[in-house]
């Protein structure tokens, strides 16, 4: 039976991933993520799962717990905040480059730098375009509500194993600290059986399993190369998720991801009762982008607004989308300022319709 | 049916923990909510707020500026949030450390002395169930049994034996509210 709670985000996070049955979190405390490793220690979940939950001495001895323990083939996750994943960048490339699973979780605030402890947007370069060296990708989910904190918690877990690469929640300050009515799945078993490449100790008369991002061959390291992209690709094909909303007649599309997506709707009602016919699509998965769906939407409105806390990235994708259909423009706030559904209505006025 | 808060007022008020009951009480009667709060740098120097939806549908954005109800603790919070209130709306405040009175005409306006009355009661600590009391009366939307099960909910079960006393400051809220500015929302 599932269980509705009154949560924070960042406490369903911590919640769900207990009941996705997981294996390990390791982290380091930062505002405004510190809910999740608070609720874990506070929840001992040790004592409901066996799971276990460490406070590392740093962010970057927390991702290499997590190398590890995804070595072992465990269902392992780590979170920080913007400045916290920068450290971690490292790691994730490892993991990447080593194909396996973990979830991150990166509830963003104000950069660059220490910047601030407010709401921010600005890691969407970092998360959907490879934070850390090398060619690879991170499945980016982007939660809007505190019910898809708790449920992209086991998407993102079953993406990674499917596909064995990390997976990354990102979500903000806003979402993380704000608490909702959240159904909570039942509790599911830890998993007793590992994957066949899991680093469970050599049995007799099988290889011995080897995880490494190395490789010095240079033909060997291009032929992985192009497997983990051929990975990417069926990613694009069969992973995108999003969601429309009063996109059926509409004349102009705003775009928004996150906390940004739900200030929309109501930018969206604000616009309708003022006889602009807008509609917002909403990306649930930043990658993979719905690409397909924008090119769409291009074809059916006459332009095309990207709402995000940032100086504007995903407006970057939407333009790759729309490949110059229809005008796109970008609208933000930085530096965890939050843009408020008004002013957003205004800026579709002047950039979009007017412009 | 969607309502719209901000509750404001002093660190340690009780505004966010208030806030939360509503947020449950509205959970009680299958309603939409959201609570979102102020955190970080805002909260130094003593203010904190809470942005509290109640809903039928599902709630758009949870971050607001302006609102259906303002219910206001402090001078500060006053100077901030008397003009968020939209018009026609509601503003409930308690009177004490109150230097500068409400002045809008177009809006609602109540008074509930809470601080004083939970002086009263030699219990401090129910300051914030008296000022829900009193919002509960000006906005009958969410009803008491149901606010009585959300405070059930929110509060640890080693702190139930404190029901009835939260219960009881509820009620007095109830009485002591008292209107000093109408207008037909």
């Amino acid at each position: 039976m599932k269980e509705l709670k009154l949560m924070k985000g960042n406490e369903a996070i911590a919640e769900a991933a207990i009941r996705a049955g997981a294996d390990a979190y390791f982290g380091y405390p930062i505002t405004p993520q510190s809910e999740v490793l608070e609720y874990l220690m506070a929840e001992k979940p040790h004592e409901r799962t066996g799971m276990v939950v460490l406070q590392a001495e740093s962010e970057v001895a927390a991702i290499n717990m997590v190398y590890g323990g995804a070595a072992c083939g465990r269902k392992v996750f780590t979170s920080s905040s913007s400045p916290g994943i920068s450290l971690k960048q490292e790691g994730i490339s490892y993991i990447a480059g080593s194909e396996l699973p973990c979830l991150i979780v990166n509830v963003v605030r104000g950069g660059p730098g220490l910047g601030t402890i407010q709401p921010s947007q600005s890691d969407y370069f970092q998360a959907t375009k490879g934070g850390g060296h090398g060619d690879y990708r991170l499945i980016v989910l982007a939660p809007s509500s505190v019910q898809e904190m708790a449920d992209f918690v086991k998407l993102g877990f079953d993406l990674a194993f499917k596909y064995r690469n990390p997976a990354m929640i990102l979500t903000d300050g806003a979402i993380g600290q704000m608490m909702e009515k959240v159904w909570l799945e039942e509790q599911q078993p830890r998993m007793t059986e590992f994957p066949e490449w899991a680093t469970t100790g050599k049995k007799p008369g099988k290889e011995r399993n080897i995880i490494t991002s190395l490789d010095l061959d240079s033909a060997m390291q291009e032929k992985f190369n192009l497997k983990i992209q051929e990975k990417y690709r069926e990613m694009e094909e069969n992973e995108v998720r999003y969601e429309t909303f009063e996109c059926d007649d509409a004349e102009y599309l705003l775009v928004a991801y996150g906390t940004s997506a739900r200030i929309c709707q109501k930018s969206v009602q604000l616009a309708r009762e003022k006889g602009i016919k807008v509609g917002l699509l909403r990306p649930q998965t930043l990658f993979p982008f719905p690409k397909k769906k924008i090119s769409e939407m291009a074809s059916q409105v006459k332009g095309i607004l990207s709402v995000e806390m940032s100086a504007g990235q995903m407006v970057e994708d939407i333009k790759l989308s729309v490949e110059g259909k229809v005008k796109v423009g970008h609208f933000g706030r930085m530096g965890g300022i939050i843009h408020s559904a008004e002013e957003i209505v205004t800026a579709l006025e002047q950039k979009i319709i007017g412009g | 049916m969607t309502e719209e808060i901000i509750i404001a007022g002093f660190g340690g008020q009780g505004v966010l923990s208030m806030g939360k009951i509503l947020a449950y009480s509205g959970i009680m009667q299958d309603q939409e909510v959201s609570w979102m709060p102020s955190y970080g740098p805002e909260m130094r120097g003593g203010t904190a707020n809470v942005t509290v939806i109640l809903s039928d549908e599902r709630i758009s954005s949870p971050i607001l500026d302006k609102f259906d109800t303002a219910i206001i603790l402090n001078q500060q919070s006053m100077d901030k949030f008397e003009k968020s209130v939209k018009p026609g709306g509601m503003l409930i405040y308690d009177g004490n450390g109150i230097i500068r009175h409400p002045e809008r005409k177009d809006i609602s306006i109540c008074r509930v002395d809470a601080a004083e009355e939970a002086a009263k009661m030699e219990n401090t600590k129910v300051f914030n169930m008296i000022v829900l009391g009193g919002y509960l009366k000006v906005k009958p939307l969410v009803k008491l049994e149901n606010v009585i099960k959300g405070l059930k909910e929110s509060l640890p079960e080693r702190h139930h034996a404190l029901l009835p006393m939260n219960e009881k400051a509820i009620k007095r809220g109830l009485e002591i509210v008292q209107k000093i500015h109408e207008v037909n929302s």
